[in-house]
Parts: structure tokens; C-alpha cells; sequence
């Protein structure tokens, strides 16, 4: 019988032949991923009410990134309390390398094919890599970290298709941002969404992983990607899974709850105006009054290839007057990336802040916060009320290109004015 | 015993049902507020045994889920929707809020008597019966333990020699 992807994954996590759409069943999960805020500190006290510990400490990756790097009072008596943690249960435990999303596939955690769930709301970032990755909360953590199991609406899928390329200057950032604008952010209905056609499968991974981040923002559950030779080539550096998996796919006459196709040819880089992912609009048509910062940061968008875009807008250029630069790359293996080969030093250059590998002001809850009344332009996923610091402060989202072309004009601005010859 | 019907439409989101201002207040707190924006008088007129029957996407928005924990915390025998929101929908499930869809809820009228029966499939009015699409069978036993939480420690419990 034809299936869908996100089916195919289903069925066999549940020890079935097929799946419906709408019936619910209960899965096993090959891995489960917390970070520092939704992970020890509050799934330890379920797990403690139940008296069990953990059902299989090789299966669960631990992450800091929230907290890092411990610079409040609060936040360093978090990060104490994760790496006791990590220490007594002897989980895989990433300290300091990055935020969650980006570090668990570069280390290697992430297959193909597998059901995948984490303690966070990105969490079908992993979609990207075909496996069925999805959020939840802590009280559904602990009862997946307690049994191993957890139970699931099978999904319709959503089926994004894009065709023809994207023109230079416009990246997957864009791309999300317009179908935030497009589909709004419930246009996902928790079932699976699916990116496919030739625009996505000429994307690299990182770029892929920026489509399924922001499946969130659609509220999709994942955001799949069928796995391919680009899949392929990403895990056999970071010396994980190897393919290929040709059955990983959805079947051309299986049935979909929705298709859209759009055209990648014709999308412009895209901003969205505060405070919601969905106020999407051209770049052209955001406001061009002022700009007082700009940052790169988040696992949506200071990835390895989202920071060496920003430097090719910023190589021999300066930040304009008044506007300050903030850069918190996503992983330490990124950073380390982007240092050798000169990329980190085009950010120095023009007296960028670099923070640390962490979620930073993207998750608020550090001592970076956005000043009451400036207007910032960021590579983030989202733009709510208040999430970044001043609940007065205007945060616009664009792509990593937007983000620093905005910079060195002192307004938001369209890159590719400044990629021309580039 | 009979409770009563409190009829909503499409789109009741979380911050109607669990209001961000009022978060600080504790379940408590989000009780006395609970829907105020659409109903004022719901959070003081609600009583234990009282169903909501409302349109499509219930619970939409965030995935607090307090949302869902307020409704029981208000006593309500259930939810009954068209449609519900994925993530509020996972909540309820979990913290015991029995949660069930209609296809037509067209003549259930606001303030009419009635008693849910969610493991029957029913919505029993005073002079007739709405089919419910049926709870999920895997799912019954963790409504029927009230939850995730005290499910699984009736499983641990059960587990020990
Ligand atoms: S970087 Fe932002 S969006 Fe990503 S996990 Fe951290 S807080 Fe969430």
C-alpha cells in the first residue's frame, strides 16, 4: 500500500504493517533529547513521584543551551543542577557545544527513519534528516524518559512543494517566512509537513534544517525532508548513519491531506514585521526609518552556512553608524568552522559582539536583553511580544543576508543591492 | 446527573482558556479568569459535570498546558469540539480532560442540560443522544487514571513485586 513518510516512520515505531491518519498508537522511541530549561530540572521530580529512573540511558542526548553561559544567578544554578544530573544518569551529554537542534545531528545523533522526540518546540529540526522528530512538553518528557514509549496521532502530511530554484540573494529563511505569511501559523494543523521539489532538494542541510526549525512556526508536528545524497553526505562527515534509504520516502500515489506548490523563482527575501512570523511581507516593504541592532543567532539562523552568508554581505564593508552587531553562532563546531576559515574574523572585523554557542537572546533568559523602544532585526525564528527582552523593544525577522545588509545600511534593506559582484 | 452545556465557537484559543497575565495566579488564578474574554460569567456560573461544546481548532495558540488543566480544574466533564488544536489536544489527554470530536454539533444549544458519558461516545441530552467519535481505545485508560502521571504510577505500582 502506498504511505506517506512521517506513516512509514510511524508504522514501524509502533510495530505496525500500516497506519491511518487519525488513529492513535503507541510508538517507541529510538531517542529522546532535553535541554538545560525543560530537561533535568523538571522532568526529575515526575520521574522521582514515579520512582523510576530512567528507561534507557543510551537513548537519551542531553543538551545545555538555554542557560548557557550561566551568566545569572538563576541560570548557573540551572546549569549546576544539568550537569549533576547528566553525571548520575550517565546520558550523552553536550556541555557548552551549541544549542540543541544543531548539536544533536553535527554529533551524529540523528538517522534517518528514526521517532524522535525532544523537549523542545524546534524539535522537528530533525525532520530534516528525514527522521520523525517532535516537541513536548516536560510532563510527556518524563513519561517517554520513564517508559520509552509515547503515544501519537498519526499525522496526514502536508506536502510543501517548491519548483524551480531560489535567485540569488533569497534563502531558506525566506522561504519559511513567506509560508508563515502564506499558510499562517496554524497552516501545519499539527500534522506533518513535508518539503519537497527541486528548490529543496538543491538546498544543503543546514539550509534544509531551517525549513524543518521553522515547521514549528507553521505548527506543523515535523517538518520532514526525505533523506537523499545531500542527507547522506552530512552524516557520513560528522560520522553518523549511513544510506542510502531509498524506501524513505513518500510515494508519489499516496495519499496527502494537502499539496501546495509554489514558486521559488519568484520569492523575494522576506522580513516579518513584530510581533508574529506570519506578518511576513517583501523586504522592500518594511519600514526604513531605523535600526538599532542586528543579530544572528538561534538554531534557525547562525548555522556554519547562515554566518558565512552574513560575512559575504559584510567582507570590506561597516556597520553603519549607531547600529551594534550581535553574533551567537550555533555550535561550537560551527564557530570553530567559521574561524578557520576566516569568516569568524569578517565579524570581528567590523566589531561585531560574538556571544557564546548558545540560544542567548533568542531565549531571553540571559543577561543580553533588547533595549524598551529599539527596533532589531534578526535571523531567529520568532518575533513574539516580549520573548527577546523589552516587551517595547521591535523585533523584525529576516535571513542571515538580510540581517547583516540591514546592519551596514543602519535600516532593514534587501541584501542582494550588496551582493551584486560579490 | 445532568450538567449544563456552554456553547463556544471556532478558534478558542489557550490564552482565552489559561490567560498569560493571570499565570502567575496559579491554576487558582486561571480558574477565576478562565474564557472571561468571550464569557465573563463562565468562570462563576461553571459547575462540576458542565460540558463545553464548541467549533473548530479548540485550544489553538500555545502549548501551555494549563489550558486543559484549568477545565478540569473547573470540573468540566469534557470537551466536545468539531475539531481541536494538535497540541492542546495531546494536553488534555494527558492531564485527564476527556477531549471528543462531532462531526455535527449543529443543534446543541447553549445552557441545555446534558451528561457526557466520553467512554460511551455520548453527548445525552434531555430528549435525545449525540454520537461522539470515539476516545481512542488506547487512550481510555489514561483518561480513566486522570492523566499521564497518575497512569504511570499506577503501572510502576503495578510493576513492583
Ligand atoms: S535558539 Fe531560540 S528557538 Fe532555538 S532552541 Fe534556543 S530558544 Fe529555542
Amino acid at each position: 500500500m502506498p504511505a506517506t513518510l512521517a506513516e512509514k516512520i510511524i508504522a514501524r515505531a509502533s510495530g505496525r504493517g500500516t497506519v491511518t491518519p487519525g488513529e492513535v498508537v503507541t510508538a517507541q522511541v529510538d531517542l529522546a533529547m532535553i535541554h538545560d530549561s525543560g530537561g533535568p530540572r523538571r522532568v526529575e521530580p515526575v520521574l522521582r513521584e514515579l520512582g523510576v529512573g530512567l528507561w534507557d540511558p543510551d537513548r537519551v542526548v542531553l543538551i545545555s543551551d538555554h542557560f548557557v553561559p550561566g551568566d545569572t544567578e538563576e541560570g548557573a544554578a540551572i546549569l549546576d543542577l544539568t550537569r549533576a544530573w547528566a553525571a548520575r544518569t550517565g546520558v550523552a551529554f553536550h556541555d557548552g557545544e551549541g544549542i540543541c537542534h544543531v548539536v544533536l545531528p553535527e554529533r551524529g545523533h540523528l538517522a534517518p527513519g528514526m521517532f524522535v522526540v525532544g523537549g523542545d518546540s524546534h524539535s522537528p529540526t530533525g525532520g530534516a534528516f528525514g527522521a520523525y522528530m517532535f516537541g513536548v512538553g516536560a510532563t510527556e518528557m518524563a513519561g517517554v524518559l520513564a517508559t520509552g514509549e509515547i503515544w501519537v496521532r498519526v499525522p496526514g502530511t502536508i506536502l510543501i512543494e517548491w519548483q524551480g530554484r531560489l535567485g540569488p540573494g533569497v534563502m531558506a529563511k525566506d522561504i519559511m517566512l513567506a509560508l508563515c505569511g502564506r499558510l499562517g501559523m496554524d497552516g501545519g494543523q499539527y500534522q506533518a509537513v513535508e518539503y519537497t521539489g527541486p528548490a529543496i532538494a538543491a538546498l544543503s542541510m543546514q539550509e534544509r534544517m531551517t525549513l524543518s526549525n521553522m515547521a514549528a512556526e507553521l505548527g506543523g508536528q515535523t517538518g520532514l525532508i526525505a533523506p537523499d545524497a545531500v542527507t547522506t553526505g552530512f552524516l557520513t562527515d560528522v560520522g553518523g548513519a549511513r544510506g542510502p534509504w531509498p524506501d524513505l520516502c513518500t510515494d508519489p500515489d499516496a495519499t496527502v491531506l494537502k499539496h501546495h506548490v509554489f514558486d521559488a523563482g519568484a520569492l523575494q527575501p522576506q522580513v516579518a514585521a513584530p510581533h508574529s512570523p506570519a506578518n511576513a511581507m517583501d523586504v522592500g516593504a518594511a519600514p526604513t526609518d531605523r535600526l538599532d541592532t542586528a543579530y544572528i543567532g538561534a538554531c534557525t539562523g547562525a548555522k556554519y552556512e547562515d554566518l558565512a552568508a552574513a560575512a559575504r554581505i559584510l567582507r570590506g564593508r561597516r556597520l553603519a553608524k549607531g547600529v551594534s552587531l550581535m553574533v551567537a553562532p550555533s555550535s561550537a563546531r560551527d564557530q570553530a568552522r567559521a574561524a578557520a576559515d576566516g569568516t569568524l574574523g569578517v565579524f570581528e572585523s567590523v566589531g561585531a559582539r560574538i556571544l557564546p554557542n548558545a540560544c542567548g537572546i533568542c531565549a531571553g533568559y540571559g543577561a543580553d536583553r533588547l533595549a524598551a523602544g529599539t527596533r532589531c532585526i534578526s535571523s531567529t525564528a520568532r518575533n513574539f511580544k516580549g520573548r527577546m527582552g523589552d516587551p517595547t523593544a521591535e523585533v523584525w525577522l529576516g535571513s542571515p543576508l538580510t540581517v547583516a545588509a540591514s546592519a551596514v545600511a543602519g535600516r532593514i534593506t534587501d541584501p542582494r543591492e550588496m551582493l551584486e559582484g560579490a | 446527573m445532568m450538567g449544563r452545556i456552554w456553547r463556544f465557537g471556532d478558534d478558542v484559543d489557550t490564552d482565552q482558556l489559561a490567560p498569560g497575565r493571570y499565570m502567575r495566579g496559579g491554576i487558582e488564578g486561571l480558574a477565576a479568569h478562565c474564557l472571561e474574554a468571550t464569557r465573563p460569567e463562565f468562570a462563576a456560573g461553571v459547575r462540576p459535570g458542565d460540558v463545553i461544546v464548541a467549533g473548530r481548532n479548540f485550544g489553538m495558540g500555545s502549548s501551555r498546558e494549563q489550558a486543559a488543566e484549568v477545565l478540569r480544574h473547573l470540573g468540566l466533564a469534557g470537551v466536545v469540539a468539531e475539531t481541536f488544536a494538535g497540541i492542546f489536544y495531546r494536553n488534555a489527554i494527558n492531564l485527564g480532560l476527556a477531549v471528543l470530536t462531532a462531526p455535527d454539533l449543529s443543534g446543541v444549544v447553549d445552557g441545555a442540560s446534558a451528561r457526557l458519558e466520553a467512554d460511551a461516545g455520548r453527548l445525552v441530552l434531555a430528549d435525545r443522544a449525540v454520537a461522539l467519535d470515539p476516545i481512542p481505545e488506547n487512550l481510555l485508560p489514561l483518561l480513566a487514571d486522570g492523566g499521564l502521571v497518575p497512569h504511570l504510577k499506577k503501572r510502576f505500582a503495578g510493576a513492583a513485586p
